[in-house]
């Protein structure tokens, strides 16, 4: 299978879901043979462009020409179209963040390509092609299988390692013929929370709930996840009367994620909560409520006050960053 | 402005999920079925835009005859008439190409569809559509206004917010924050009666991918509980037993 990966960056580095991608596309070129190409799209440097053949790229295609300078679904995916079929792939690898998700299907189109989303699994070929993803936002998986010979998967953030595998890729400066007047969207101002791990990159989360009591309680949370080097999230009452924004509401209809570890602090653990959050790797819930139904879903569980647990775990993890 | 919105219908996000044939069906035995959460915000907030601005607004959905109650609601809810076409959703490349074949000589402005369905999260229409139409398309938008022609959105990106410019005619996809969902009152229902509901058979299409199974998450083990007096032994067990931090 010869592969493309979306190498994405942001703020002239490669993000960690690239990084996850390009070993994705590594282990599947070694089960299957054929040649990984990451793709890098935008302004990067040559130091931060080899860093792909550390994971296991065997080339390098670099995009940079000044149409690429913002980010815009019809520019990025007619690079992609244009370096798959530079090199004749027929497996499109993309990191599904938000980025990968505006690009992917644009891609799948140009390519009439079959494409499967949210993949968690590692693709399964003695029948067919075959992949795993999670559906019903984590309440369950579907195998999916695609049928046509050029493929696209979105693979989700955190599902998969990182794997050291140094290769001599050459990085090659490839121009897709595009013009500005190819793109219909203009950037006008990018706001990111400086300083803060954005939820759904976080490997941990720390996330409150009505039982936290009011929005003037929520520095015990940020304290936590500061000291943890944790992202902050939220349950969906917490968001709807506006005590923490809406982008920090994890759950059906809010984000899905996928971290190591989630830390559930006064939340109960309503069917669409623990839709959002069930793939965590390890859960810890605290609430009041010893029947609350995220006991059920959680590895820990403290039963008691979240004002009063928390200095506690503060403390804890304080010494604990201290001491390691 | 003529716009289009896509609506799908799902199950409500209190369903305990289960499957039937062998793991291959969702099961839909007593499952109450809604318009999409994020498809209903794109209908409000493409009907605030008509009513500002002037227009019309449809409402297009792809599914059998058992989808009818969801695009009705659609009408009730203010949509000015509605499409059918009458077909499984089978994937979302399937889906896509329906509406695509429908909207193309019908000249709207902008399409809505939801940032994703809650069931199946493919999160892929609004892509699929604009590059079916050859317009820009513009995912997870938590605003969106027309001023003089032009589409000014925000949208969500990893770790913040973007505000950007698109041309019409160009595809959106509705994250929450966009607007408050209306709810259907006792008129709207009335006049949806007699609002036209159009059904059209399915353009042929292709489905790339087939579903072959489903699988429920493998069950936790019991919760380890841990005294609140001794809280703080938390961290050690994440560190130690679990080796998570």
């Amino acid at each position: 299978m010869n592969i493309i990966v979306f190498a994405e960056n942001q703020d002239g580095s490669f993000k960690k879901s690239s990084f996850e991608a390009v070993s994705y596309a590594a282990q599947i070129a070694a089960n299957h043979g054929g040649q990984v190409t990451a793709v890098s799209i935008g302004k990067i440097g040559s130091d931060k462009l080899a860093e792909l053949a550390n994971y296991g790229a065997d080339a390098i295609l670099n995009y940079s020409d000044a149409v690429f300078n913002q980010f815009t679904g019809e520019a990025y995916s007619k690079a992609l179209a244009h370096a798959a079929k530079n090199k004749g792939a027929n497996l499109i690898i993309i990191s599904n963040t938000y980025s990968g998700k505006t690009v992917a299907p644009r891609v799948a189109a140009k390519l009439n390509a079959g494409m499967v989303s949210g993949v968690i699994s590692m693709p399964e070929t003695s029948n067919g092609f075959k992949v795993k993803r999670s559906v019903f936002s984590g309440k369950s998986f579907a195998e999916v299988a695609i049928n046509t010979s050029i493929k696209v998967l979105s693979i989700t953030p955190n599902s998969f390692s990182i794997v050291e595998n140094i290769k001599p890729a050459a990085i090659e400066n490839m121009d897709a013929g595009l013009a500005s007047s190819d793109v219909n969207t203009q950037t006008v101002e990018i706001a990111r929370a400086s300083g803060k791990i954005p939820l759904t990159e976080a490997e941990l989360v720390v996330s409150g709930g009505r039982g936290m009591k009011g929005p003037e309680n929520w520095h015990l949370i940020e304290t936590l996840a500061d000291t943890l080097g944790a992202a902050t999230a939220c349950s969906k009452p917490v968001s709807d009367i506006h005590w923490r924004p809406h982008s920090e509401h994890v759950g059906q209809t809010g984000i899905t994620i996928k971290p190591n570890l989630y830390i559930a602090i006064g939340i109960s653990g309503a069917i669409q909560h623990l839709a959002g959050v069930s793939s965590s790797k390890v859960i810890v819930a605290i609430n009041k409520d010893p029947e609350a139904p995220f006991f059920k879903a959680a590895d820990y569980g403290i039963v008691g006050d979240a004002l009063e647990i928390l200095p506690k775990l503060i403390d804890a993890a304080k010494a604990f960053k201290s001491a390691s | 402005m003529k716009i289009l919105v896509c609506i799908s219908q799902v199950p409500d996000t209190t369903t305990r999920v289960t499957f039937t044939d062998n793991n291959t069906k969702f099961n839909t035995q007593g499952v109450q079925f809604i318009i999409n959460p994020y498809d209903e915000l794109a209908l409000t907030r493409a009907l605030e835009i008509t009513e500002k601005l002037g227009g019309t607004v449809s409402a297009i959905t792809v599914g059998l005859a058992d989808t009818e109650p969801s695009i009705r609601k659609a009408l009730a809810i203010g949509a000015h008439d509605a499409i059918r076409v009458n077909a499984e959703p089978i994937d979302a490349f399937f889906v896509a190409e329906q509406i695509a074949h429908y909207a193309k000589n019908e000249g709207f402005n902008l399409i809505f569809t939801g940032r994703e369905s809650i069931d199946y999260n493919g999160g892929m229409v609004a892509g699929l559509l604009g590059e079916m139409l050859n317009i820009p398309s513009v995912n997870v938008i938590t605003a969106i206004d027309i001023v003089d022609g032009t589409a000014h959105l925000e949208r969500d990106i990893d770790g913040g917010r973007e505000k950007l410019t698109a041309t019409l005619p160009c595809v959106v996809s509705a994250q929450k924050e966009l607007t408050e969902p209306r709810i259907p009152n006792m008129r709207g229902i009335m006049a949806a009666r007699s609002k036209p509901l159009k059904v059209v058979e399915p353009n042929s299409g292709q489905a790339n991918t087939q579903t072959t199974s489903f699988e429920l998450p493998a069950p936790k083990g019991a919760c380890k509980l841990i005294d609140v007096a001794d809280a703080g032994k938390l961290i050690d067990l994440l560190h130690n037993e679990a080796k998570i931090i």
